[in-house]
């Protein structure tokens, strides 16, 4: 197994099983503020006095389940209107297309600060807010891989059976564009994470008391003017996980495009 | 670096090169040449013979799976077996480019033709996108494509065989390379296209002072551009020497072989030309025609791809529908299956007149019409099984499951001789020939009346080709199956059709007996077509040419059909 796939590993199973490896609570005071790393508290405390490690762990939990949720809402939304857009084609794409860009020439923070501040910030919101955001980008890459499958004979093969839209979408263009979407997800749910992260920082995401690693960024950051790294342990799990994603995609498509892959 | 040296050597010396594959098979074993700036070697031998590997492994590339394992191959001075992705990068398009045989499978389909032949000067970063750009438009206009200021703009599947032929010569040519590989340019296309094809390719080498690897099957095609040939058999040279020598006195038992087959061709077709007239059709507009077509007219935004196109199809009975790229048979074929809904007329299937789109159609109509696409490549979903592929009619039209499904699927495949235990495969694993059965197969899961088959056999090499009409006749004889045979090849229409219908420029020009239609050549472009035949002798392309000058009132107008 390679590196990258033994960090994710270990952030998923962090997030799985929050509760059973943190050795604290996840709210809990339980130390000085920012005290160094210790036997007890092996990151040390952040700056209200709660565990770190623990902060770390609850944090992957709140971080990954989030963006998992938004990833899903942003993929399964986004191939299903792309998929339908290149399929119809005709005014069908035309609507959703320019709706799409619509969105997509709002810069996405913009668009989410605008909906959190009207809407308030409940996990639902928050998550329906990113997936749909999202899914424009997702859109716009389904789209234009279906566009280039749908034009294929066997294609035309199906349809000149009488097969109907979900067989051809489902069974047709689907499998052929999987590898691509695949990648797509890896890559998307590295950015959502990261928009999740900065949304936190600013103060938008994941509220108070819950941990996540955008918020321990922030709430850690004026301890580097005290020359104390405790800020770049989050930041440091932030870094490891997009990374890690990115290779585990990398790793797939390479597996992808060997020979024998069709 | 090496550029200055490159003028002084030969562009390419391969030596002793062998490239093996994935199972440790030899493709090529010691193949050794070399290739002088503005000459053209033509590598010849039939489908398996490594004709291709040899031609990739000169842009230091090998398919999927296999290995380049021995020797050295020098473009200008440089082995490319001895650099790395990125050396390889540098020299690919700008130094040795390809040109492949379906120009149709090169090209992406969601790009404008421009954006495409300019990438390569411009990501190599020899020239603007504007320097590029006006290049491009000047070789379009040296190629006789139509309209060469705007040709760019358009997508692949917006211009026809041909042209996207001589595009894709283009877009190799961009960059200027010292090496040019064509692996068979011209299989694909119809015979009057492959004449202009073949003399522009010649054009285009002889002006630009590229050496160039000719890759082909076809004899008397290399004969008309090749300055050597090297003959292959299994992965190993036969025969070397110059084109005339070679031609006319070849020194080994292979290479007479393949010359007096490919002179055996021209004689037989000629003798042979009234064939197919045991199952004598029924005659023309009778009663029982199973598929009557009236006054068909397809468009493609204002302009006409077919017009006022009438005839009928006698049940067990092939008409071949003849015409040169561009002419409107695909799209006569779309239409008759309501795939391009034609715009007037009508078409009727046993008496009961069909809606133009197929999607209006209903599902027992489309079942008893089914379609053959030209090429198998792209009409097999390669994610799907054989069996499923195959099995998904069945299942759709008929309802069966499970074990019914399976031995009904096996029934299928052994139908058109393929081994059963291939179900589990995909189409990726099978040879050109083994995928247009399985397409046949699937038309036949149906269990149509009429087969539309548009050019199955015009990707297939020649011996394959044969197997595959042999088996379309048997299963005619056996199913009593009408065929409307799209195709550009004559031989394969004296060799299968009963009657013929001669398309020009989108109307029907001949139509009758096809021993009458194709000895009388009353209509000129009939008689243009049987002079296109390719002749075995350096020359004829020439020849051709001037015979063609002088007969072809004008040739400024080309068809931007679908085909």
């Amino acid at each position: 197994m390679s590196r990258s796939a033994v960090v994710v590993a270990i952030i998923l199973a962090a997030a799985l099983f929050a509760p059973w490896l943190a050795p604290y609570g996840e709210a809990q005071f339980v130390g000085g503020v920012w005290d160094p790393p210790s036997v007890r508290h092996l990151l040390g405390t952040d700056n209200l006095g709660r565990d770190m490690l623990t902060r770390l762990i609850f944090g992957a939990r709140n971080t990954v389940s989030i963006a998992g949720l938004a990833t899903t809402l942003a993929v399964g939304l986004g191939v299903a209107l792309g998929f339908l857009a290149a399929a119809l084609g005709g005014w069908v794409d035309a609507l959703v297309s320019r709706g799409v860009e619509i969105l997509l020439s709002i810069p996405v923070l913009i668009s989410a600060l605008m909906v959190l501040a009207a809407l308030g910030n409940s996990l639902a919101v928050l998550i329906a807010t990113i997936g749909l955001l999202e899914s424009t980008r997702v859109y716009t890459i389904a789209r234009a891989i279906a566009r280039t499958i749908v034009v294929r004979e066997f294609v035309a093969a199906a349809r000149l059976r009488g097969e109907g839209l979900v067989w051809v979408l489902a069974r047709e263009i689907l499998p052929n564009a999987l590898p691509a979407l695949a990648a797509e997800t890896g890559l998307r749910f590295s950015f959502i994470f990261l928009f999740i992260a900065s949304l936190s920082f600013l103060g938008l995401g994941i509220q108070p008391p819950a941990a996540d690693w955008g918020s321990m960024v922030r709430e850690n950051a004026p301890a580097i003017n005290f020359g104390l790294i405790a800020p770049l342990y989050p930041a440091t799990a932030i870094a490891l996980l997009t990374i890690g994603v990115n290779r585990l995609v990398d790793r797939y498509l390479a597996a992808e495009s060997r020979p024998g892959a069709a | 670096m090496s550029a200055a040296g490159a003028t002084a050597g030969p562009v390419l010396r391969i030596e002793g090169l062998s490239v093996h594959s994935a199972g440790g098979v030899a493709l090529v074993e010691d193949v050794s040449f070399e290739l002088a700036r503005g000459e053209v070697l033509g590598l010849i031998g039939e489908s398996g013979a490594g004709k291709s590997t040899i031609g990739l492994a000169a842009l230091g590339f090998a398919r999927g799976g296999c290995r380049i394992t021995a020797g050295r191959i020098l473009l200008g001075g440089t082995d490319l077996r001895l650099l790395d992705a990125e050396g390889l990068r540098r020299v690919r398009g700008r130094r040795a480019a390809y040109v492949a045989q379906s120009a149709a499978a090169a090209f992406d389909p969601a790009m404008r033709l421009i954006d495409q032949i300019c990438e390569g000067p411009i990501r190599h970063g020899l020239m603007s996108r504007r320097a590029a750009e006006e290049r491009a438009i000047a070789d379009f206009r040296a190629l006789d494509l139509p309209n060469p200021a705007t040709f760019g703009q358009r997508y692949a599947h917006q211009v026809s065989g041909g042209q996207l032929q001589r595009a894709m010569a283009v877009m190799a040519m961009a960059c200027g390379p010292e090496l040019l590989v064509l692996d068979e340019p011209t299989t694909a296309l119809d015979v009057t296209t492959q004449i202009e094809v073949l003399a522009h390719l010649k054009k285009l080498i002889a002006g630009s002072g590229t050496a160039a690897l000719y890759i082909s099957h076809d004899l008397a095609v290399v004969a008309q551009i090749a300055d050597r040939l090297l003959v292959l058999r299994h992965g190993k040279p036969v025969e070397t020497g110059s084109t005339a020598d070679l031609l006319t006195r070849p020194q080994t038992a292979y290479a007479r072989a393949l010359v007096a087959e490919r002179a055996g061709v021209a004689l037989a077709a000629t003798a042979s030309a009234a064939a197919p007239s045991a199952a004598a059709p029924v005659a023309a507009a009778s009663p029982a025609a199973l598929l009557e077509v009236r006054g068909l007219g397809v468009h493609y935004g204002r302009q006409a791809a077919v017009s006022d196109a009438s005839f009928t199809l006698a049940p067990g009975e092939t008409l071949a529908v003849i015409g040169e790229s561009g002419s409107g048979k695909t799209s006569l074929g779309y239409a008759v299956c309501g795939l391009v809904p034609a715009r007037t007329g009508s078409v009727s299937l046993a008496g009961v007149e069909l809606a133009a789109d197929y999607a209006q159609r209903s599902r027992e109509q489309l079942r008893r019409l089914q379609l053959v696409f030209q090429l198998p490549d792209v009409a097999l979903n390669p994610r799907q099984t054989i069996a499923a592929i195959v099995g998904r009619p069945v299942q759709f039209y008929f309802g069966m499951r499970g074990p019914a499904l399976a031995s009904r699927t096996s029934e299928l495949l052994g139908l058109v001789g393929l081994d059963p235990a291939i179900a589990g495969r995909r189409p990726g694993e099978l040879s050109g020939g083994q995928k247009q059965r399985v397409c046949i197969a699937r038309a036949l899961a149906a269990e149509p009346d009429v087969l539309v088959c548009d050019e199955v056999t015009a990707a297939l090499d020649p011996l394959i080709a044969e197997e595959i009409l042999q088996l379309q006749r048997r299963l005619q004889e056996r199913l009593g199956l009408a065929y409307l045979f799209i195709t550009h090849d004559l031989a394969t229409v004296r060799r299968i059709a009963h009657r013929v219908l001669v398309l020009w420029r989108g109307r029907i020009v001949a139509q009758g007996a096809t021993a009458e239609i194709l000895a009388e050549r009353r209509h000129p472009y009939v008689a243009k077509l049987c002079a296109a035949e390719p002749e075995m002798r350096p020359g004829w392309l020439e020849e051709a040419l001037a015979r063609r000058a002088g007969t072809e009132p004008s040739n400024e107008f080309q068809s931007a059909g679908g085909n």
